[in-house]
């Protein structure tokens, strides 16, 4: 009789201890710069409130965080909340059956989703269901450019590509790399084409490429766009070294700041690389940036931008505590707290009504304002398109991208490229 | 000339057999079995007969990958072999640092891949890196060391700056080996230090050649790591080496089925060059060269 007493005894308090155990949810994303603590803060305030639930975060590096998510989520055994980009990429685990649907917790709570504008939802949504919610900030992507060497030789902000092609001259003729570019992480060289494809031909081009058209990429504005990026490449637009510059080295940021690079095309994020590598830089108003200018022979609109709507988490089908992590995104994705935090480091959180909390919480608000008046004024933003496209299709770009960079072929070669590879089953 | 294998014998060989099979034989099963099906490491295969053996044959980065790994081995082979030799061959005489030296050697072996692979990213970086800053100060035309032009070069000798140090040991403790008495002879004979190389060290060390280059070019057939690391195949195609490629397809890509039938490719491509330098180096017909065996 003791002995079974005792025995009950332990199992009881076994199954108390047990009961008293934390859900835990896994957190994957990547490593962001130091001055953007979104990820781990979310992670901190949400285990602060809640004693019944623990998140955990892993961050990895970019391009090794996403080989190994697919890999992860094709055993069924990765984390329970993934960063992601939207697009094609979240698409295909969507299709997989790899993602948990959040209409229904969504509508559930209509205070959770004003909280998100419609347009940055949209880059989650497939066949009306919303499969992410955004985390962090809009990032546009413009130019940036070191004010000190453009007063130097009395460059001023080009607003059509003639004009920039003419500040490209002076900076060769005196002996600075007029644009640093990382091209050997290749999806730098992209942002170019995103924006020159745009600016010549509209939206509808890559639109229709995207979509599969037969012979879309063969489109005259993906020429005319190619024809041009080999023509700033052969004019010596970027710094010598450029094939094999890689950006996550973080070096076409210290070509800006330490004068030897002019300009930099990239994302809304690199001012916050900036500002932490190079403070009194930034601090001594010696970076500026301008919007990507106007091809005047173009039919596209010179208010488009292109790069990321925001990032996003999403929950994995196969999570085990589905309704911590759902909570978790409840809490923590763009809440209040989230987003003055995010204002505070010059970052633009895509929440609605963002102008007004700029004015009150933006520790920059010049490139802040500068930053929400792009996304805010732009008829068509157009998602990166190494997201927008499959994971297969978006590697083929990226690769002939670096192929036509490198002028290891002509713009003829990279749309039959292109068509050959989106053609193929 | 031993035809029966004792029980002895067959259960130590058990063992690693064991671990053959789980992991040589049975990965190689599987991505055979993958070669024929189309798979996008997310939703189950789905069978595709011969397809991504026929889009093997006709895809032209194959052949160029081909072409690229073949250029790796024979500047891997070029770098590696003179410089481990002469290296070997000079240490050998030098008994009293021996061991401290083995250990120096051995340390590039032992850092990851990944460590050497980062470290050089950041000395050859063209605007920041050691290299450039050296390359202006010896007042050359400092390059773009992994741009399209150099990057195989640079490849390569990074690759034997991890292993040279390996074959250098090779050689020495061969080197060791040779009989003092024959140089004394050679001597007497009146052969000068040339001569006592040529025609008494490098023939004495002739296994220990045949052992370097075929690890060399094995090796390097399949060498997969600090390309990964440092180039990822760029800039375009230019150190896409065979195993790069695999990679690339089979995981950015997610075409699984594909990637596999590449690995396949290297898997033969593998055992036929083994095959073939056994035979036409008489690997297994050596007998010991000491002179009591």
């Amino acid at each position: 009789m003791r002995r079974h007493f005792l025995a009950l005894v332990a199992i009881l308090l076994a199954g108390a201890a047990f009961a008293q155990q934390p859900k835990t949810i896994d957190v994957w994303a990547i490593i962001q710069n130091s001055t953007d603590q979104t990820l781990p803060n979310m992670v901190k305030e949400f285990n602060a409130a809640h004693s019944d639930m623990h998140a955990n975060l892993t961050q990895y590096q970019n391009d090794p965080y996403k080989q190994k998510l697919i890999v992860a989520m094709g055993a069924d055994q990765g984390p329970d909340v993934f960063f992601g980009w939207g697009g094609g990429t979240l698409k295909e685990y969507v299709d997989a059956g790899k993602v948990y649907d959040l209409t229904s917790a969504l509508n559930a709570d209509p205070q959770w989703k004003a909280r998100y504008p419609a347009s940055v939802l949209a880059g989650a949504t497939f066949d009306g269901k919303v499969y992410a919610v955004p985390i962090n900030n809009v990032q546009p992507v413009f130019f940036y450019y070191n004010k000190q060497l453009f007063d130097q030789y009395g460059v001023s902000v080009p607003k059509t590509w003639d004009e920039l092609l003419a500040a490209v001259k002076t900076f060769k003729d005196a002996g600075v790399a007029p644009i640093a570019l990382g091209g050997a992480s290749k999806w730098p060289d992209l942002m170019w084409e995103e924006y020159l494809v745009d600016r010549v031909g509209g939206p509808g081009a890559f639109t229709a490429a995207a979509n599969g058209a037969p012979g879309a990429w063969t489109s005259d504005a993906f020429i005319e766009a190619n024809t041009m990026i080999q023509d700033l490449v052969k004019a010596g637009g970027f710094q010598n070294g450029f094939e094999s510059t890689t950006q996550d080295s973080n070096a076409p940021a210290a070509l800006l700041y330490t004068g030897r690079a002019a300009m930099e095309l990239m994302g809304s994020w690199e001012y916050g690389t900036v500002a932490n590598a190079a403070p009194d830089f930034v601090n001594n108003g010696h970076l500026g940036v301008f919007a990507f200018p106007a091809v005047q022979t173009g039919s596209g609109d010179p208010k488009d931008i292109a790069g990321n709507l925001a990032n996003y988490y999403s929950v994995t089908a196969f999570a085990k505590n589905k309704d911590a992590a759902v909570q978790f995104l409840k809490d923590e994705a763009l809440s209040d707290s989230q987003v003055i935090a995010q204002l505070k480091v010059g970052q633009v959180p895509a929440a609605a009504g963002i102008s007004d909390l700029i004015d009150q919480y933006g520790s920059a608000p010049a490139f802040q304002h500068f930053v929400n008046g792009l996304v805010q004024d732009a008829p068509n933003f157009q998602l990166s398109w190494d997201q927008a496209l499959s994971p297969a299709l978006g590697q083929e770009l990226l690769r002939n991208l670096d192929l036509l960079f490198t002028q290891q072929i002509t713009p003829q070669q990279f749309s039959q490229n292109m068509d050959k590879a989106a053609a193929a089953p | 000339m031993v035809k029966r294998v004792d029980t002895q014998t067959a259960v130590m060989a058990a063992l690693p057999l064991a671990f053959y099979a789980l992991f040589v034989i049975v990965p190689l099963g599987v991505a055979v079995a993958l070669s024929f099906q189309t798979w996008n490491g997310l939703a189950p295969p789905t069978w595709a007969g011969l397809r991504q053996w026929r889009h093997l044959l006709s895809d032209t980065v194959v052949w160029g990958a081909l072409g690229t790994t073949l250029r790796l081995m024979v500047y891997s082979w070029l770098l590696q072999t003179p410089i481990s030799l002469a290296l070997g061959v000079y240490l050998a005489g030098r008994e009293r640092y021996r061991d401290l030296l083995a250990i120096v050697f051995f340390l590039p072996l032992m850092f990851s891949a990944v460590a050497i692979g980062l470290t050089w990213i950041y000395i050859l970086d063209p605007s920041f890196g050691v290299a450039t800053a050296l390359a202006r100060d010896l007042h050359l035309q400092p390059q773009s060391w992994l741009g399209q032009r150099w990057v195989l070069v640079t490849l390569s000798a990074v690759i034997a700056w991890e292993f040279i140090p390996f074959h250098t040991l090779l050689y020495q403790a061969a080197a060791q080996q040779i009989p003092t008495e024959l140089y004394e002879a050679a001597e007497i004979d009146g052969a000068g230090l040339a001569g006592r190389f040529w025609r008494i060290t490098l023939p004495q060390l002739r296994y220990t050649f045949v052992t370097s280059t075929l690890l060399i070019l094995v090796g390097s057939l399949t060498y997969f790591d600090l390309i990964l690391v440092m180039t990822q195949g760029g800039p375009g195609y230019r150190s896409t080496v065979l195993s790069i490629y695999m990679y690339n397809e089979a995981f950015p890509k997610l075409h699984m089925g594909y990637g596999s039938a590449i690995a396949v490719l290297l898997a033969v491509l593998g055992v036929v060059l083994s095959l073939v330098l056994l035979r036409v180096s008489g690997f297994t017909r050596m007998r010991s060269e000491l002179e009591a065996g």
